[in-house]
């Protein structure tokens, strides 16, 4: 029931699901874009710690920073080879490139590696519990926690206290006049880029630590579940995807305890349910972006 | 300094601009006078690259601006301040003014040019927390205008400045144009409000349809018969 040990566990849910949502987001932001190969991103994560735990020497520390390093390369290559060309074109052609990376990703890994779910041996760490109050709580939990308080911490002090990450939010709400104000266009969209990679590389960590093995499928969930947070929170500004993911764990842990036992397998259909009925009353999800209502002088 | 020649536009099957041939030398305060429709957000967004001409010339200091992108037309000096002010709404006031500053990387200048802003506007320093999205029209307008300013252009393009403020306001935004020029900024001003116009600029041009139909100093555009025509919206016929 509602004890501390699924306090821990919804919270560490929800800091997953945050990071997951934002690196979505905030692409959505400055291009409107949805980016449907950011699932892709995760399996590459999640790829680059099986291939280096399985065949190299390397430390798990560096393996989980190579694999971050990997998430990042993958968005910034993918949005250089296949978004910038077609950029300027449409938005429909750029959201029809992003089915056409996230295919073209998928079937390179079933090619290259193969189809069956490949094991990725993670550090002691990730499967050792620790006694907090008398519960067991599992370390994996704890360190999704910290690492979520720390990337959001970091990406807040970029955004509010650096150039970059100021024209990054002046993009978001106008990019034309940021780029009159002598802001290039492609620094804006690769540090987003760059960003959403970082997330994806975050979270493949702890995807994959939950359940031990990647398949060149395995970037579907994460994407829903990303959209699905944006939705509830807003598409329009990042407090909005930190507050759905947390939202999303929320519902989903309270319905995993509520349901009865035959019905649990079905909760993600009543998360539906619910998700539209909190858009029934927030059309613009649960965190309104800030208003440009000018007051009259 | 600037040069345009011959400039032609359009929106798909629109035609904007059908030749305009226009100048503005060093230090000069020149307007851009006409109707709505006229074609002159358009010759500004040609020269800003938000636009690009498919005929015509367009130098600033003896280089070419057509092609290049917004963003590098604004790294050799041209600022322009779009109508309706384009500020960031949820930006804070000094997180704006810092953007505008974006193509100066000098450390110090920030500093310097931030206390002369706030000379300048003085209501900018007591809001400069706020996010731009809560300031006043008026305030909005003085803030775009000031975040121009702090890339130090050296040539200022006002796109209706003056479009949907109180009168009083229109006034305290002449004479802060005025109070530019006579500092030697050298401005490109686009206007409806032709007569407030003509009394604070050097040089104007007549804009009707996408092309220019006279230009001179204020006195001379001030005996133009057309200059009413202009004003009210209907060009007169000749013969009339």
């Amino acid at each position: 029931m509602i004890n501390l040990e699924f306090i821990i566990n919804t919270l560490s849910l929800g800091s997953l699901y945050a990071m997951l949502a934002l690196g979505l987001v905030i692409v959505y932001g400055i291009l409107n874009l949805v980016n449907f190969a950011y699932g892709e991103l995760i399996m590459v994560g999640g790829y680059v710690m099986f291939l280096l735990t399985a065949f190299s020497p390397l430390p798990w520390l560096v393996v989980g920073i190579l694999a971050i390093g990997a998430g990042m390369l993958a968005s910034l290559f993918t949005e250089l080879v296949a978004f910038r060309p077609v950029r300027e074109k449409s938005l429909t052609a750029m959201l029809v490139t992003s089915f056409a990376i996230s295919t073209l990703l998928q079937n390179a890994a079933l090619l290259i590696i193969s189809p069956r779910a490949r094991a990725v041996t993670l550090p002691e760490i990730f499967q050792t519990s620790v006694m907090i109050a008398g519960t067991s709580v599992p370390w994996r939990n704890i360190l999704t926690i910290v690492t979520c308080v720390v990337t959001l911490t970091l990406l807040t002090l970029l955004l509010r206290h650096t150039v970059l990450g100021i024209a990054l939010r002046a993009a978001a709400d106008n990019f034309k006049m940021t780029r009159l104000l002598g802001v290039p266009a492609n620094t804006v969209i690769s540090t987003a880029f760059a960003i959403s990679g970082i997330m994806a590389g975050i979270v493949s960590i702890f995807w994959i630590g939950r359940s031990s093995s990647v398949t060149p499928t395995i970037g579907a969930p994460p994407l829903l579940v990303a959209f699905v947070a944006c939705v509830i929170g807003g598409m329009r500004n990042l407090t909005g995807a930190v507050v759905g993911g947390f939202v999303y764990a929320i519902i989903i842990s309270l319905l995993g305890v509520i349901l009865p036992p035959g019905l649990v397998e079905f909760r993600e259909a009543f998360m539906f349910v619910i998700v539209i009925i909190i858009l029934l009353f927030r059309p613009e999800g649960l965190i309104r972006s800030k208003t440009s209502v000018e007051r009259v002088g | 300094m600037l040069e345009l020649h011959d400039i032609h536009a359009r929106y798909g099957a629109i035609t904007a601009l059908r030749g305009i041939s226009i100048t503005v030398s060093q230090g000069e305060l020149v307007a851009l006078l006409g109707v709505n429709g006229a074609g002159k957000s358009t010759t500004l967004g040609c020269i800003g690259g938000v636009m690009r001409p498919w005929q015509g010339s367009i130098t600033f200091e003896g280089n070419s601006l057509v092609g290049k992108p917004p963003e590098q037309i604004a790294r050799m000096g041209i600022s322009l301040v779009p109508e309706g002010r384009d500020i960031f709404p949820s930006l804070t006031v000094e997180e704006n003014l810092r953007l505008g500053a974006y193509v100066r990387s000098e450390k110090g200048e920030y500093r310097r040019n931030l206390e002369e802003t706030f000379e300048l506007f003085p209501v900018l320093k007591e809001r400069i927390e706020q996010p731009g999205g809560t300031l006043s029209g008026g305030e909005q307008q003085q803030l775009a205008i000031a975040r121009a300013l702090m890339s130090r252009p050296r040539l200022l393009m006002l796109d209706e400045p003056s479009l949907g403020l109180s009168p009083a306001l229109v006034d305290q935004i002449f004479e802060l144009i005025t109070n530019l020029h006579q500092r030697g900024v050298t401005i490109l001003l686009v206007e409806q409000n032709v007569e407030r116009s003509l009394e604070i600029v050097d040089r104007a041009y007549l804009m009707n349809t996408g092309l220019i139909e006279s230009q001179g100093t204020s006195e001379q555009l001030r005996t133009h018969a057309d200059i009413e025509g202009i004003y009210m919206g209907v060009k007169k016929q000749p013969g009339k």
